[in-house]
C-alpha cells in the first residue's frame, strides 16, 4: 500500500470513527444530562429526578412487574428448551431440524403480529385463568425464544451429549441426574447466556405489554413522561445501564474456555438477531 | 452352552427391541410442542383465520378496509421510512464497517466497536426514543441553547422529531449498527491479495472497487439493506414513544385497531392489516436469504 494511499485510509478512518461516536454516545449523554437537570433556567446539577423514582408507585409496580417477568421468562424457557434440545440429539435427530426451524420462527413474526393473535388468547386467559401480568412470561417466552435456542445450540455443539448422557446411565444414572449434574454444569455458560439475553430482552419489551394493556416497566415510563418527563428520562437511564451491565457481563460469558478465533464476536452475533421482535 | 442358543437369553432382548420399535420418545418432545403450538401456532392462526372473518362468519371486508385513506398513507408511510433508513443505514454502515475491516482484525479497538455495535443494534423502543426526545427535543440542552443563539432547527413550532422524519433520524440509530454485524463478515471475506492483484494486472483503486470489489460485496450489500428494511418495516415501540397522534406507519395503525383506546376496536380489520405487514416481511426475508446464499457461495 502506497503512503499516500495509507494516510487517506487513515484520515477516513478517524473521521468515519469520531462521527460515528458523536451520533452514538451524544443521545446517552444527553440522558444523563437531562436526568439530572434542576428546576427553572442555570439550576445546578440535581440527582432529585432519581430520588424521586421511589415515589411513584405505578413506576415501582411496573418495575418489579418487569424483574419477576425476567427472571419467570428465563428461568421458564430455560427448562423448556434445554431438556428438550437435549433429549432431540439424544433420541429424535429427525426432529432437529424441526425444533431449530420452530425456535428461530419468532425472529421472522414482527412483535406487533404476534400481539395481534395474543389480543384474544389473552381476554380469554384474563377471564379464565388470571389477570395478572405475570401471564405475560408465556408470550415472552416466545419473544425469547430464538435467542435462548442459539445461545444453547451453540453450547450444546460444544460438548458430546451423546458420549456423556450415556457414559452417565450406565454407570446407573437417572434421566434427572444425567441432566441436572452432567448437562447442566458442562453447559453453564451458554446456560447463562440465554439466561442474560432472555433479561435483557423483557426488561426493555413494550409492544406487547403496551398492546395487551399491562403495565410493565417501558408502559409505565412512557406514561410517566406524559407528565414528568425528567423522572421518566431517569427510570429509562437506569434501566439502560442495566441491560449494559448485562450484556458487557455476556461479552465476558464463556469466551476463555472454548478457544475459537473470534469469541467476543461470536457472542455478538449470537445476540445479533436477523429481524426484530423484542425491543422495538 | 452359548447365549445364542439360549431361547431365555435371546427372548429377553426381544421385548427391548419391540420396545423400541413402538418407542415413546417423542413423549419428551412433547411439552416443547404444546407450548409453541399454544403461544406461537394458534395467535398466528388466530391472525391468519381472522383477517377473513367477522361476527357473521367470512368475509373480505377487512382487506377491502384497507384502502381507507389513513391506511394507505400508513402502509406508504412505512415503506417509505423502510427503505429510506435501510438504504440510508446501509450507505453509512457499509462506511463504519470499511473503517472497522481496514484496521488491526485482532485489535482490541476492533473488539471494543463491534461489541459496541451488538449493543446498539439492539438499543430500540422507548429508551431510544426518550434519548432523542433528550438530546434533541425541544425541552434539550442542545434546542435551548442553539434556538437563544439564533439557530432554531424547529422553526414555527414544527417539531419534526415527533413525525416520520424524526423517527427515520432515530431509526438510523439501530440500522447503523446493524448494518455493520451482517455486513462485517464480508467485507472480511475480501482478501488482500485480490487488491495485489489488480494493482501487479495495472488496476487502479477505481478498477478494483468497480470489477473486483465491488460485484463482490453487491449481494451482501443489498442482502442487508433487505434486511434492514424488514428490520424498519416491522419495529413498533419507538414509533409509538415518539409519535402520540395518528398512525403514520403501518404497525401504529395495527395497534390502533387492536386496542380500543382510541375508540376504534375493530380485531379482524388488525388482523388483515398484520397480515398484510408479515406478506412484506417474508417476502423481503426470502430475498433476503437468496441474496444471502449467493454471498456465502462467493466468499468462503
Amino acid at each position: 500500500m502506497s503512503r499516500s494511499r495509507r494516510a487517506k485510509l487513515q484520515v477516513f478512518r478517524v473521521v468515519t470513527f469520531v462521527v460515528a461516536a458523536i451520533f452514538f454516545l451524544a443521545p446517552i449523554w444527553f440522558m444523563f444530562e437531562f436526568s439530572t437537570r434542576g428546576n427553572g433556567e442555570n439550576a445546578a446539577r440535581t440527582l432529585d429526578a432519581w430520588k424521586a423514582i421511589g415515589t411513584y408507585p405505578d413506576l415501582v409496580a411496573g418495575i418489579v412487574a418487569s424483574l419477576e417477568l425476567a427472571v419467570i421468562t428465563s428461568i421458564g424457557i430455560l427448562v423448556v428448551l434445554v431438556p428438550t434440545m437435549v433429549w432431540v440429539r439424544l433420541r429424535l435427530p429427525r426432529l432437529r431440524r424441526i425444533v431449530e426451524n420452530i425456535s428461530l420462527l419468532p425472529l421472522t413474526i414482527p412483535a406487533i403480529v404476534l400481539v395481534v393473535g395474543f389480543w384474544p388468547m389473552y381476554q380469554w386467559i384474563g377471564v379464565n385463568l388470571s389477570d395478572s401480568i405475570l401471564t405475560l412470561s408465556f408470550a415472552y417466552a416466545i419473544l425469547v425464544l430464538p435467542y435462548a435456542y442459539r445461545a444453547l445450540d451453540a453450547g450444546l455443539a460444544a460438548i458430546d451429549v451423546k458420549t456423556l448422557s450415556e457414559a452417565a446411565r450406565s454407570l446407573g444414572a437417572s434421566w434427572f441426574t444425567v441432566m441436572w449434574r452432567v448437562i447442566v454444569p458442562n453447559i453453564s455458560s451458554a446456560l447463562l447466556n440465554a439466561g442474560l439475553l432472555s433479561v435483557a430482552l423483557v426488561l426493555g419489551e413494550y409492544t406487547i405489554a403496551n398492546n395487551l394493556l399491562y403495565p410493565n416497566l417501558q408502559v409505565e415510563i412512557v406514561s410517566l413522561g406524559r407528565t414528568n418527563a425528567t423522572v421518566s428520562i431517569a427510570v429509562a437511564v437506569a434501566s439502560l445501564l442495566f441491560a449494559f451491565v448485562l450484556l458487557i457481563a455476556l461479552s465476558f460469558v464463556g469466551g476463555p474456555r472454548r478457544a475459537r478465533a473470534q469469541p467476543q464476536e461470536r457472542l455478538v452475533q449470537t445476540f445479533a438477531r436477523d429481524l426484530s421482535g423484542g425491543q422495538r | 452352552m452359548t447365549a445364542a442358543g439360549n431361547p431365555a437369553i435371546t427372548g429377553v432382548g426381544r421385548p427391548n427391541v419391540g420396545g423400541r420399535r413402538f418407542s415413546l420418545n417423542w413423549v419428551g418432545a412433547v411439552p416443547f410442542l404444546a407450548y409453541v403450538a399454544i403461544f406461537l401456532f394458534l395467535p398466528t392462526a388466530i391472525i391468519v383465520g381472522g383477517a377473513f372473518a367477522n361476527d357473521s362468519g367470512f368475509t373480505l371486508q377487512n382487506f377491502a378496509n384497507l384502502s381507507r385513506p389513513d391506511v394507505v398513507n400508513a402502509i406508504y408511510g412505512s415503506v417509505i421510512l423502510s427503505a429510506v433508513t435501510a438504504i440510508g443505514g446501509a450507505i453509512l454502515g457499509a462506511l463504519l464497517t470499511y473503517a472497522i475491516a481496514t484496521g488491526n482484525p485482532r485489535g482490541t479497538f476492533r473488539r471494543v466497536v463491534t461489541s459496541a455495535c451488538g449493543v446498539l443494534a439492539q438499543f430500540g423502543g422507548v429508551t431510544l426514543a426518550f434519548a432523542f426526545i433528550a438530546a434533541i427535543g425541544p425541552a434539550s440542552a442542545l434546542y435551548l441553547y442553539l434556538s437563544t443563539h439564533g439557530l432554531d432547527f424547529y422553526p414555527g413550532g414544527d417539531v419534526f422529531l415527533y413525525d416520520l422524519r424524526g423517527l427515520t433520524l432515530v431509526y438510523m440509530y439501530f440500522q447503523i449498527p446493524l448494518m455493520v454485524l451482517i455486513f462485517l463478515p464480508a467485507v472480511d471475506g475480501i482478501k488482500v491479495q485480490w487488491r495485489e492483484a489488480t494493482e501487479s494486472l495495472g488496476g487502479a483503486t477505481w478498477h478494483y472497487w468497480r470489477y473486483i470489489a465491488g460485484p463482490l460485496l453487491a449481494p451482501a450489500f443489498l442482502g442487508s439493506m433487505l434486511l434492514l428494511f424488514a428490520n424498519a418495516l416491522s419495529a413498533y415501540a419507538t414509533a409509538a414513544a415518539l409519535i402520540n397522534q395518528g398512525g403514520p406507519i403501518l404497525p401504529l395503525q395495527i395497534s390502533n385497531a387492536i386496542s380500543s383506546e382510541v375508540g376504534l376496536h375493530e380485531p379482524g380489520f388488525a388482523k388483515a392489516q398484520a397480515v398484510v405487514l408479515i406478506v412484506i416481511v417474508a417476502f423481503v426475508s426470502v430475498l433476503y436469504a437468496v441474496l444471502q446464499r449467493r454471498t456465502a457461495r462467493w466468499l468462503q
